[in-house]
């Protein structure tokens, strides 16, 4: 009895464990993957023995990195992408710690339906909007330039962070900002010296989402640019590799590692924050 | 002793206050009262304002742009009122149609199969057992990469020549070693495009589920398992019900993400082979940025987002309860 | 230093919830004031109006001879200790302690000290470069009572600062607060539902219930001379036993079913009540086991059946059944102890309190045991006699 007990609990877990490491490698295998790709040359590109050659690269190169940034000139990308990201993160993160901040405490008149709109506003389908955009843009010649693209992004970034920043604020003991009035501390004193150093970490948590969302964008950036020494990053990558008849796989490859490694280690430093940021009060 | 030193000032201010002065008191609490609000609707306006903005323009535009002619490819033809003609275009377009059609029939797959693969993963991450800050930062990085990253990434994979899917294929069967994928069919492109889209997505549906089953008590799952429970009927009886809201609001998040699809297809098929991977979202820039034909496109974009309105709506009232 | 005083205090939510309604409290310089009262009951509500955190609705509350009912919390001079104590997470102790120092813009070497010597009185010295995080519960309570001596206000507020300690640390702290406050010497406020700590901290006591004051005075006017039937069933422990009885022709007895006590001379004013019903209330600790002190004079006992029997090491308390009801088909429910009991005295429930059951303290040595008949002494100098239809108390000045 206690036998054939302990022998299913040995199976369940056995296929829990199996189950962990079946979703571990589907997530990160495609990572090593292309890591892999990226360091074959042109060369064994071309020749299309990649696959073929099993799971271990044969010929370390980084020929792939060179290439993109001295022939590709992937570095106007990288700064353009970096540049408008973190302009993007900036605003958000002071239009949305105040709409939060103002959303969770100060008992304004329709903050539900101000708060239901910010997040309607967050699925308002992309597509729809570059129409408008783009003949907007237009008239004020600024088509092909990378820094409207900052408040438009705002659409990203905005909703969630608003959201995220007023469950955050409303989680934090209506005590103590009461404790600093009473201490004598003005209301903006009472924000700016108590609330505002307690709610770090949620700031935090919705900077990082913000700088995440604007990096990933590919939509507004493929309608509204236009020479590749104005594109994005991930737009960039695209038009990788992609000349004659040839899909230099290698180059295409090494670019994605490339902008994939600063999220990743954001990812990887930060996952406990980031996950309890998105969780945290949205069904209490 | 003496408390002097913390408020002087306002000691000077406002002493002598008897009874007689109700009228200027209620005025200045209401004051008072309105100065916080006022500071309120200060703090929330550059966010509703610049939302507003952002998302109101383009749905008047459009809304404008949809009743007339607006062609930059034909300058010479003024933008002129055409009425309905847009619509009635539109709805008797069957590429339109078709892709309407096809977008339906992803999002209703993605929406069921993501959400309930995101459920096993919420259930995984809601364990504790060594090993699962591993999963976690795992399940994570899909996620916060872009868009681009997972359609290159994938597009490498099923690449006959670069990619790992042929060669596993190869190994359980050696005339599958070398299959095309994206572009070589209807199906194997879907497929491709399928795979790429629910592998970066999935992840931030199972934290939508992680977060509601966080606020399940565990006490729930003891009880329960002291009536007598297995884990299955302790998962099928406490967990599904009490997860509900999650799972709705899950559903219905992703949903609307497929709704939308474009980067994925834009990226991997560009719609083919032929138009057979032609997703509304897709069309829709295809007919603004390719054709510049703002004023067919204005109307197929109302027509998204009036759909993703009705979709939207089900989510905020699937949200009320909690704000 | 000053007094506070509140005059017809009320507080309105905007729903039409009334919380506070014309409270009126005079706490004089120096003076330990505590507001008790069941759950929901205001006083909360009360504290919180005098900190400036809640509007008043209407009347006048006074720092020292200035009206602060518009001024904003931090101009009325007074310092709190929060239920949950609301430390700053981010600062050290030190930090939370002269946190209202420094936005005083005092001296930087002033607030160092100041803070030091608070820390020195609640025996912090040690730990005052922790974060709250790192401190044990009581140590967080000592530092929430530090942030507030150190500012050395006109008043102190202390919102139920107890009741997140465990019973051990509450009561060594409840006479360490006392200490300190008497050493500061400020007029403070002390809101608790505990009558324990009402009775042992406060110089005055104020009860309230549903958001009226019931009564205020010193503790032990409180056990003595209940002002009425909510007070008397809320103060002391084991509650007061409540019964309904009929006052003699002559006024000098009072008939519980068919047993009857009499009454002491010198009870004022009885007369509108001769012949008719009143409320009897009698302490658990005035009742005797008659059988150790030989035979009560006739009138000054009461005999009852024995339902069960707690023994506590330093008495006994024997739960006993009156024939009380029988006469007057009052229906029985539990004694009048809890909380919800003692509300519902308030609002003049006057039925399910006035059971046939009742309690008696007696000596351990006592031999009374379950199922049996017993009879009990009464010391009826100490009845208290109520009006059964406004639940005033009656007989008295």
């Amino acid at each position: 009895m206690t036998g054939r007990l302990r022998m299913r609990v040995v199976v369940r877990e056995t296929g829990f464990y199996l189950g962990v490491l079946v979703v571990i490698a589907i997530a990160l295998f495609p990572f090593y993957w292309i890591l892999r790709t990226s360091l074959e040359s042109d060369g064994q590109v071309a020749a299309g023995v990649g696959g073929k050659n099993g799971l271990l690269p044969s010929h370390l190169t980084l020929s792939s990195y060179v290439n993109d940034f001295t022939q590709q000139h992937f570095l106007t990308p990288l700064v353009n992408s970096i540049v408008v990201a973190l302009a993007t993160t900036f605003v958000t993160i002071i239009v949305a710690t105040l709409a939060g901040y103002a959303l969770a405490r100060l008992n304004i008149r329709g903050a539900g339906a101000i708060l239901g709109f910010v997040l309607l506003a967050g699925f308002f389908p992309v597509l729809a909007m570059i129409g408008p955009l783009f003949l907007l843009l237009k008239d004020l010649g600024m088509l092909n330039s990378i820094y409207p693209l900052i408040v438009i992004y705002l659409v990203y970034t905005l909703p969630i962070s608003t959201w995220l920043l007023r469950n955050f604020f409303a989680q934090i003991p209506r005590e103590l900002e009461e404790a600093a009035l009473v201490d004598g501390a003005t209301r903006l004193q009472a924000l700016v010296k108590v609330v505002a150093p307690v709610a770090v970490p949620g700031v935090f948590t919705a900077a990082i989402l913000s700088f995440i969302l604007a990096w990933n964008d590919f939509a507004f950036a493929v309608s509204f640019l236009e020479t590749p020494s104005h594109f994005t990053a991930p737009l960039s990558i695209v038009t990788f590799g992609q000349s004659q008849f040839q899909v230099f796989y290698n180059r295409i490859d090494a670019a994605v590692v490339i902008i994939s490694v600063p999220i990743a280690a954001l990812v990887l430093i930060l996952q406990r924050r980031i996950v309890s940021g998105l969780t945290a009060g949205s069904f209490r | 002793m003496s408390g002097q030193a913390i408020a002087p000032a306002a000691a000077s201010e406002a002493a002598p206050t008897g009874g007689g002065g109700g009228t200027a008191r209620r005025a200045r609490r209401s004051s008072r009262r309105a100065a916080d609000r006022r500071l309120g609707y200060a703090l929330v306006a550059p966010a509703v304002i610049l939302l507003l903005a952002i998302t109101g323009f383009p749905l008047v535009y459009n809304l404008w742009n949809s009743f007339h002619y607006v062609n930059l490819s034909y300058a010479n033809v003024p933008q002129h009122f055409v009425g309905l003609s847009n619509y009635t275009r539109m709805f008797t377009s069957s590429s339109w149609l078709a892709s309407l059609e096809r977008t339906l029939a992803f999002t209703a797959v993605s929406a069921v199969f993501d959400t309930a693969v995101a459920l096993g993963l919420a259930l995984m991450l809601h364990r504790r057992f060594p090993g699962r800050g591993l999963l976690r930062a795992a399940i994570l990085i899909p996620w916060a990469v872009p868009t681009v990253v997972s359609a290159m990434l994938w597009q490498t994979m099923f690449d006959p020549r670069a990619g790992f899917v042929d060669y596993f294929l190869g190994i359980v069967h050696p005339s599958w070693g070398s299959l095309t994928w994206a572009g070589a069919s209807v199906l194997r492109s879907w497929v491709v495009v399928f795979i790429a889209d629910a592998w970066k997505n999935v992840p931030f549906v199972a934290i939508i589920l992680l977060a509601g089953l966080q606020v399940i008590p565990t006490e729930v799952y003891e009880a329960a398992k002291i009536d007598g429970a297995t884990a299955w009927q302790s998962f099928r009886r406490m967990t599904l019900p009490l997860l509900k809201p999650a799972i709705m609001v899950a559903l219905v998040f992703r949903t609307l993400q497929a709704f939308f699809v474009f980067d994925v297809i834009y990226i991997m098929t560009g719609g083919g082979p032929g138009t057979s991977t032609e997703t509304l979202s897709f069309l829709n820039y295809q007919t603004f940025i390719t054709n510049t034909d703002f004023g067919y496109g204005g109307a197929m974009s109302i027509v998204l987002i009036v759909m993703a309105l009705v979709i939207a709506g089900v989510y905020v009232r699937v949200l009320r309860p909690e704000l | 230093m000053a007094t506070v005083s509140l005059e017809g205090v009320s507080k309105t939510y905007p729903n039409g919830v009334r919380a506070v309604s014309g409270l009126d409290l005079e706490i004089a310089d120096g003076e330990f004031m505590v507001l008790v009262g069941p759950s929901g009951c205001g006083k909360t509500t009360a504290l919180r109006m005098v900190a400036g955190l809640e509007e008043i609705s209407e009347g006048t509350i006074r720092v020292g001879d200035r009206v602060v009912n518009e001024l904003s919390p931090r101009e009325r001079d007074v310092a709190m200790v929060f239920q949950n104590y609301a430390l700053y997470p981010h600062m050290t102790v030190a930090e939370n302690i002269g946190f209202a120092l420094r936005l005083a813009k005092m001296p930087k070497g002033e607030v160092r000290s100041k803070v030091e010597e608070a820390a020195a009185i609640l025996g912090l010295t040690e730990h005052l470069d922790r974060k709250p995080s790192q401190l044990s519960g009581g140590q967080r309570q000592r530092v929430a009572m530090g942030r507030a001596i150190v500012r050395e206000p006109a008043v102190f507020l202390m919102d139920e600062p107890l009741s997140n300690l465990d019973a051990k640390l509450r009561v060594q702290m409840r006479t360490e607060i006392a200490r300190i406050q008497r050493r500061v010497n400020v007029a403070t406020i002390y809101v608790t539902h505990d009558q324990t700590e009402a009775m042992t901290m406060g110089d005055r006591v104020a009860v309230l219930s549903a958001g009226t004051l019931q009564q205020c005075d010193v503790p032990q006017s409180l056990y003595d001379r209940p002002a009425n039937l909510f007070v008397a069933a809320f103060i002391g422990s084991p509650a007061m036993n409540l019964y309904e009885g009929i006052l003699s022709d002559g006024a000098d007895s009072v008939r519980l079913g068919e047993q009857c006590l009499s009454l002491p001379p010198g009870l004022t004013s009885l007369e509108a009540w001769r012949g008719s019903p009143v409320v009897v209330g009698v302490r658990p600790e005035n009742l005797h086991d008659a059988a150790g002190q030989g035979e009560p004079a006739p009138g000054r006992a009461l005999e009852g059946d024995v339902e069960l029997v707690e023994a506590l090491g330093s008495e006994r308390l024997v739960h006993f059944r009156l024939e009380a009801s029988r006469l007057h088909g009052v229906g029985v429910a539990g004694g009048a102890g809890s909380e919800r009991d003692a509300a519902d005295l308030g609002r003049g429930e006057l039925g399910a309190a006035a059971a046939s059951v009742g309690v008696a303290r007696v000596e351990p040595t006592s031999s009374i045991r379950g199922g049996e008949r017993a009879r009990f002494a009464v010391d009826v100098e100490r009845l208290h006699l109520f009006d059964p239809s406004s639940g005033q108390a009656i007989g008295r000045h």
